[in-house]
């Protein structure tokens, strides 16, 4: 029970959320509008996964906005040329690990620290992507939405591979040893090597894989639209991170699990729609995101100085 | 008082000083006292308690009960902004200076005072670094960077600081241990000054020919008291050595019961210039226990470090069983059969946020969960056996390691350690903040462990413990090994090793 406080304060926030919607906003679930939302938030949780990893291990990546911009207009200019989604998807995939293992070798073959990494390659890739496209947008054949199926149909197939997705890597993190390796090199990279584990190699991969997602969340993304807009992907990262640290996944490495980033992201996503079904202005969203951002930051900060003590 | 001779009053006089750190018992009611004009050396083993002694002077710690007099004033405990005040001032073996900024701003931020808002005169703080550098005898300049310059001009600066301050008492804490000797004369032609100007000096140093070349007095610690202030002048090294070390080795450690066997270890002019560990030359058998002592700094750490990969050596060969081998990383090492007990568990043994079970295994990955996917019944069947052989006092194990006691954590670590099955195992101050009882557990576990076959290095700043376990013991001294002694064989003799003192064998 206490070992899952964290996740499980997020949880109960969630459900009063959810609660209070029922009661004064039950409008709020009607089906299709939700299955909406939730679907546009499927490529953002599979971000999210790969970001618990990369914080869990002590670092950060705040490039995942731009790699997702990359990825997203390079698959979209091959869809537009007629490939398959079945070549778009692994080239976006590779695409993203490539961006992933630049962050990757900076970080863990240098030892330079990620926050200062991921900041230069967040600018450099946004800002080369808008010289060469010069703000141009890439317009999508039509098979290309939904996978060619029917709307309902494509949401279905994406929230499923998401929450899928999500399920398969939250076992994984338990149950394979690489995802023990993970949690040990973010509380103690040291004492991680000593033990005979890699802590640089466990760091590089955990950025490429990080990339790798962003790729497939860029498809995901690139399926629900008819055209790829320049600035897509802009301020993808504070979402990550913020869903990641408010579930529990400490910045400070090896605490936290994908479920809470889960729930924390279920969080931060309803209150927009929370808020204009309950008729409250919406410049209020980004600072009650903020305020539940802060409160989490500073739970976790009073909780550290309790275990120091 | 009969008035014949006026003697000044001391500078500085502690009474009764004692400090417990938890259940350690880190000094037992220390009386010290230092005049004007002199250099006090203070004397003891790794752990007498010259450190708290210190850090109670320097107001770093306050002393539990005890009562410190600085000029004449009484006080409970000082804090650094007080000792400061009352002219204390410490220079430490790493000095303390910002490596960023200059000479003359390191000393303006040392001396100068005024509020945030003041405006900088760069002409007196120039005049002044140049003044007081000169009045070291340091050839500095005062706008170099503090990072450009050598340990030992470093050094000079926090004196030129503790001058410009106006200290009265200079503490120096192993101030000699990263100079030459050509650097070590300028320092002690600065400290003889210091005293000619009615400076008091307290003089830390394990070169028991330095504390003859400029103390006038010293004081002895053992185990966290005094056990006597002597003129210099009345003493020799051997009696020096007999006074740190003089207690009988009690019958705390559990009997030797097996005979060394074939041989595990086996290094020849092993040497690792990264680390300063050079040309070692020692076997370790099966069954045996092979102590390491030395003082801090010697290299013990670092030589084991070498053996686990962490530093590879570079010169040198290592074989195992009679085969050859290269170490590269701890992995490698793990794989061969060689096992590290680190000497800081809380930072690099047992990660406190993990519960035990995952500590205990997680060197062993590989060979428990074959298949990649964890097993958690696997994982809980060999805990639980560990915490049964060890008797590790615990909820369970997935109780996390940060809930347990020191001596606890220490068996969690050495547990991760025994399941890789080694050959050779290598223990850093297994007993290192563990209370007594834990220790003389942890003792047994060593012996019964040797008795099975292990072949162990045990390496430990713990005098008694080196001489109570270790079948054979090592001595080393600056990075090499000095002497190989039998078992039993007294602490003085040992000691003078460690102190690089032959005529200290006579003491024995």
């Amino acid at each position: 029970m206490s070992r899952y406080f964290r996740e499980l304060s997020v949880l109960g926030a969630l459900i009063v959320i959810l609660l209070g919607l029922a009661v004064f906003a039950p409008a709020f679930f009607q089906p299709q509008p939700l299955l909406s939302l939730v679907t546009r938030e499927a490529p953002t949780l599979v971000v999210a996964c790969g970001m618990a990893l990369v914080i869990i291990t002590r670092q950060i990546d705040i490039s995942v906005g731009s790699q997702f911009s990359v990825c997203s207009v390079c698959a979209g200019l091959l869809a537009a040329r007629g490939w398959p989604l079945a070549l778009v998807l692994p080239s976006s995939i590779i695409t993203g690990a490539l961006l992933g293992a630049i962050n990757g070798a900076l970080v863990a073959g240098l030892g330079l620290p990620s926050i200062v990494v991921t900041l230069a390659t967040m600018v450099t890739l946004r800002q080369g992507l808008n010289l060469l496209r010069q703000g141009e947008f890439v317009n999508l054949p039509d098979n290309v939405q939904w996978f060619g199926q029917s709307q309902s149909a494509g949401q279905w197939t994406l929230v499923i591979v998401a929450l899928l997705f999500l399920g398969a890597l939250g076992w994984s993190m338990r149950h394979l040893a690489v995802g023990r390796w993970v949690y040990a090199v973010g509380t103690d990279a040291e004492a991680s090597r000593l033990a005979g584990l890699r802590p640089q190699l466990i760091t590089y991969g955990v950025f490429v894989f990080l990339g790798a997602l962003t790729g497939l969340a860029a498809i995901m993304n690139l399926v629900q639209s008819p055209q790829i807009q320049p600035a897509v992907g802009a301020g993808l990262e504070l979402k990550v991170i913020a869903a990641v640290v408010v579930g529990g996944v400490a910045i400070s490495g090896g605490r936290g699990n994908l479920w809470g980033g889960f729930v924390g992201l279920l969080l931060l996503t309803c209150i927009s729609p929370a808020l204009t079904h309950l008729h409250i202005e919406a410049y209020w969203e980004k600072a009650i995101q903020g305020a539940i951002i802060l409160l989490a930051v500073v739970a976790d900060g009073i909780r550290q100085r309790r275990v120091n003590r | 008082m009969i008035s014949g001779h006026p003697t000044p009053p001391p500078l500085l006089t502690l009474r009764g000083a004692t400090k417990n750190f938890g259940g350690v018992r880190a000094l037992r009611g220390v009386d010290f006292e230092l005049q004007a004009g002199e250099v006090h050396a203070l004397l003891g083993e790794n752990g007498a308690g010259k450190s708290t002694l210190i850090k109670i002077i320097t107001g770093a710690h306050q002393p539990d009960t005890g009562e410190i007099i600085v000029a004449g004033h009484s006080h409970h405990g000082l804090t650094p902004t007080l000792a400061q005040q009352l002219g204390i001032a410490c220079i430490y073996q790493q000095p303390a200076l910002f490596p960023d900024l200059t000479v003359e701003e390191n000393i303006g931020l040392r001396l100068e005072t005024g509020g945030p808002g003041r405006r900088i005169d760069w002409r007196a703080r120039r005049i002044r670094a140049i003044e007081l550098l000169r009045r070291v005898g340091a050839v500095i300049r005062p706008d170099a960077e503090v990072k450009t310059l050598s340990m030992p001009e470093q050094q000079l600066v926090e004196i030129a600081c503790a001058i410009g301050a106006g200290a009265r008492i200079v503490v120096m804490d192993e101030p000699t241990a990263s100079l030459t000797h050509r650097e070590q004369e300028q320092l002690f032609s600065v400290v003889r000054e210091l005293r000619a100007n009615g400076v008091g000096v307290i003089y830390i140093s394990h070169r028991l020919e330095e504390i003859f070349a400029l103390a006038n007095r010293v004081t002895v610690l053992r185990d966290g008291a005094s056990v006597g202030t002597h003129a210099v002048s009345s003493m020799n090294e051997s009696s020096l050595i007999k006074l740190m070390v003089g207690r009988e080795v009690a019958q705390l450690y559990p009997p030797a019961e097996s005979l060394p066997g074939a041989t595990v270890l086996t290094l020849r002019n092993l040497g690792c210039t990264r680390s300063g560990v050079r040309r070692i030359n020692f076997e370790v058998h099966e069954g045996e226990i092979f102590g390491l002592a030395g003082l801090v700094g010697a290299g013990r750490t670092e030589l084991a470090r070498v053996l686990f990969g962490q530093t590879p050596a570079d010169a040198g060969e290592i074989a195992l069983n009679g085969q050859p081998i290269t170490v590269g990383s701890p992995g490698e090492a793990i794989t061969l059969g060689i096992a590290y007990v680190p000497e800081d568990r809380r930072r690099h043994g047992v990660i406190l946020e993990m519960p035990i079970a995952e500590n205990m295994t997680m060197a062993i990955h590989r060979r428990i969960f074959p298949a990649a996917w964890l097993r958690f019944g696997r994982e809980r069947t060999l805990a639980l056996d560990f915490i049964r052989d060890l008797a590790v006092k615990c909820a369970g194990p997935d109780a996390l390691g940060g809930s347990l006691s020191g001596g606890n954590q220490q068996k969690v670590s050495l547990a991760r350690w025994l399941a890789t099955k080694p050959k050779l195992l290598i223990l850093d101050e297994p007993t290192q903040g563990v209370d007594v009882g834990a220790k003389s557990e942890i003792h047994k576990i060593i012996r019964r462990l040797a008795k099975n076959g292990l072949a162990v290095i045990l390496i430990s700043s713990d005098l008694p413990e080196v001489l109570g376990m270790s079948d054979r013991i090592g001595v080393m001294r600056e990075g090499t090994l000095t002497a190989v002694l039998p078992g039993g064989t007294s602490a003085a003799v040992v000691m003078a090793a460690a102190l690089g003192q032959n005529e200290g064998r006579g003491a024995a």
